[in-house]
């Protein structure tokens, strides 16, 4: 009876939510509470993996309203986001737990922060779970108000101003979705997708048109799909490390998920594939060179969060099972790859005292085990092989080119076009961040910043009579130089926060890394390369559940028995 | 199905109005809209329930005069998340006043940097300090 497991993924983030909360005076149980439900949650769905793939779908209507209430569905594609998602929050819960420990919690309030968490965790789970139209609504909902409130922590002016932007996107983007369910019943008399998915068949073209448009422009805002993608970047970065971790890490996910649910469980017949496969070519392209244009590691994460998107939705726009394989198998590397990312992020600015790249140096030197944390999942998101993001990759490609329309094969070009930006970008930060001095970073610092502090020593950086800045190997264009300079004299003219030389030149010795947050990084960047090292069972496991996915049968047999 | 034209003119005035107001930079009128779009389509949920007939209680009238119980309970729903999400907003803007005096919606800080690079016709390079330091950043100035 593995189908009983399947509530406990949302009910026990809840119930442990709610424990949380009544423990807010004592923080080390408050920790306890939350570790042992989030490891709980990974055995369940480890447990719900297994019997998916050996068993089929696991169904359960709850309450035993059979036929008329709520199922929830774990089958292959929901079991194993159900694992992904739960390993990556607990190493994200375990980091901040580590980051409150290191930093005292400057501005986090702690009391609220794990009954949130574990609230989030709940919608998540919920989202993947869900076998009913308004239950994904409702678990959007719920993910979406703790995600309101983790942005937010603590008011401060950064964080109102992205909060403000991002609560709008969301709660317009839930009213279409309301809009879509109430057209749904309308037309259907039904909310459950497998019920849905045997209807839609007998709609009439444009009611099913009109309905697959609704449901698209909702989870593409949620999937930050171009030109859905705008709020993204803008709204990420602001957020405590952890947060920002999870946040790009599983969010965007879920969209990507409820995209494939409506395009292979609901409207297997008019896929609108084209549409599609444009939109993720321009979410490659627009994404990554909004990554190159950017300055603060963070922010080119972001950027290149929302490139990467565009891989999946290409999967997904194939709407073949090989597509659909790709998609799944890219969608388990990136949640792993960029949460651990975003959590080394929050290592440099823990150590380095901000992400800014321009104030960054040397991080390679200073901490070697940083630099590898950093370069072994920058790599990955770039695609070098052997590691997954060139597997995942490879088998998109391929299933591009086994397509062989005109636009599969610009989809095929575009993706490797982004894969080499993305290469450019990381190693942008890279270069900058860990690889240069902190002296050069600090001169380099100096010259953009222009000639405030010109009585200062300037060092190896000049300006060649070619109009560049020379700097080591690295050369930049003259007018970038002014350009930054006057930014710099507009928007930093405090200039109250030390670069990393300074940062050095002052304490005398460098900081001592949190080992508390090196840890559950150094944990998921094992993750990301057991992905690596068990991709051939992994992606044999999702061509399973992508034939799952274009077969349909499965899915609705098994909902189909269990409401019998 | 049994569509009540009323209903849909309501739904649709206050889902128009609702966008309308969502167009304005202050965020109490984007409240405000917010509010009437998602009253809009609560009363959409009605329509897409059928037409009107008796409460929903087992054995109290004749099934087929019952009117569709499911919408209702999508619909209280829907005004319980709403209600919500109105109080957040509220206090986020709020928040916004009294770190502002204002409760507009604020610019975003990397197209207010972009749209100064194109005014003075520069190019933007990965180093480039136009958007370190968010935290310090004098908001007034990324507004206009």
């Amino acid at each position: 009876m593995t189908s009983a497991l399947v509530p406990l993924p949302v009910v026990l983030p809840l119930l442990g939510s709610g424990a949380a909360l009544m423990m807010s005076r004592w923080p080390r149980a408050q920790r306890m509470v939350s570790v042992v439900v989030l490891v709980a949650v990974v055995v369940v769905a480890a447990l719900l993996l297994v019997a998916a793939d050996r068993e089929g779908p696991q169904v359960v209507w709850l309450g035993g309203w059979r036929e008329l209430g709520i199922a929830l569905v774990a089958d292959r594609l929901a079991a194993l986001m159900l694992l992904v998602s739960s390993i990556v929050t607990l190493a994200v819960l375990v980091y901040s737990i580590g980051q409150g420990v290191t930093d005292n919690d400057r501005e986090a309030p702690v009391s609220i922060y794990h009954p949130t968490f574990l609230t989030l965790v709940a919608g998540v789970s919920n989202a993947f779970l869900a076998g009913d139209l308004f239950n994904l609504f409702v678990s959007f909902e719920i993910l979406l108000f703790a995600s309101y409130v983790l942005l937010t922590l603590g008011g401060t002016p950064a964080r109102v101003r992205a909060g403000t932007i991002y609560v709008i996107v969301n709660v317009v983007s839930s009213a279409l979705f309301l809009i879509a369910i109430a057209t749904a019943y309308a037309a259907l008399g039904t909310l459950n997708l497998a019920q849905i998915g045997e209807r839609v068949p007998g709609l009439d073209g444009t009611t099913a048109l009109v309905l697959q448009l609704l449901l698209l422009t909702t989870f593409s805002i949620k999937a930050a799909v171009f030109p859905l993608s705008l709020w993204l970047p803008d709204s990420y970065p602001t957020a405590p490390a952890p947060v920002t971790a999870v946040f790009a890490g599983l969010l965007t996910k879920v969209g990507v998920y409820a995209i494939i649910r409506t395009q292979t469980l609901l409207f297997p017949d008019r896929p609108l594939t084209d549409l599609l496969l444009w939109a993720a070519l321009a979410t490659m392209l627009i994404g990554i060179l909004g990554a190159i244009a950017q300055s603060d590691i963070k922010r080119l994460l972001s950027f290149t969060l929302v490139s990467h998107i565009g891989y999946m939705v290409f999967g997904i726009g194939l709407a073949t099972q090989a597509g659909m394989s790709g998609a799944v198998f890219y969608v388990a590397h990136h949640i792993t790859v960029q949460t651990a990312l975003f959590l080394v992020v929050g290592l440099i600015e823990n150590l380095g005292g901000s992400s800014a790249l321009l104030r960054l140096g040397g991080l390679a030197s200073l901490y070697p085990l940083i630099g590898v944390l950093f370069f072994v999942p920058a790599m990955n998101l770039a695609g070098i092989p052997p590691l997954s993001g060139f597997i995942g990759k490879v088998g998109l490609l391929e299933a591009g080119i086994a397509d062989g329309s005109w636009l599969a094969w610009l989809l095929v070009a575009g993706g490797t076009v982004t894969s080499l930006l993305t290469l450019y970008a990381v190693a942008k930060a890279w270069a900058l961040a860990f690889w240069r001095t902190p002296r050069e970073a600090h001169e380099m610092a100096l010259q953009l910043g222009g000639q405030r502090d010109g009585d200062e020593e300037h060092g190896t950086a000049e300006v060649s009579a070619g109009g560049h800045v020379h700097l080591g190997a690295t050369v930049f264009a003259a007018g970038d130089v002014k350009e930054a300079s006057r930014a710099a004299d507009t928007e930093v003219s405090d200039d109250s926060e030390d670069d990393l030389f300074q940062l050095l030149e002052r304490e005398g010795r460098r900081p001592r890394p949190p080992w508390a947050m090196v840890l559950p990084t150094a944990g998921l960047v094992g993750v990301s390369l057991a992905i690596t090292v068990f991709a051939g069972p992994l992606y044999g496991f999702t061509d399973r559940a992508a034939e799952d996915l274009v077969t349909r049968t499965p899915y609705l047999q098994a909902v189909q028995e269990a409401g019998r | 199905m049994e569509m009540n034209a009323t209903l849909l003119l309501v739904c649709g005035g206050l889902v128009g109005c609702g966008v309308y107001l969502l167009l304005e930079r202050s965020l109490t009128r984007v409240l405000a809209g917010l509010v009437l779009i998602g009253n809009g389509i609560n009363v959409g949920f009605l329509v897409a329930g059928g037409g009107a007939g008796s409460s929903a209680f087992y054995g109290s009238a004749d099934q087929a005069d019952m009117a569709d119980p499911l919408p209702q309970a999508l619909v209280l729903t829907a005004i319980v998340i709403t209600l919500g999400t109105v109080a957040f907003l509220l206090a986020m803007a709020h928040r916004s006043w009294q770190l502002y005096g204002a409760d507009d919606v604020q610019d975003d800080v990397e197209d207010a940097a972009i749209r100064r690079l194109a005014d003075d016709d520069a190019t933007s390079v990965g180093h480039s300090a136009t958007t370190q330091g968010q935290e310090e950043d004098d908001p007034e100035e990324d507004d206009r």
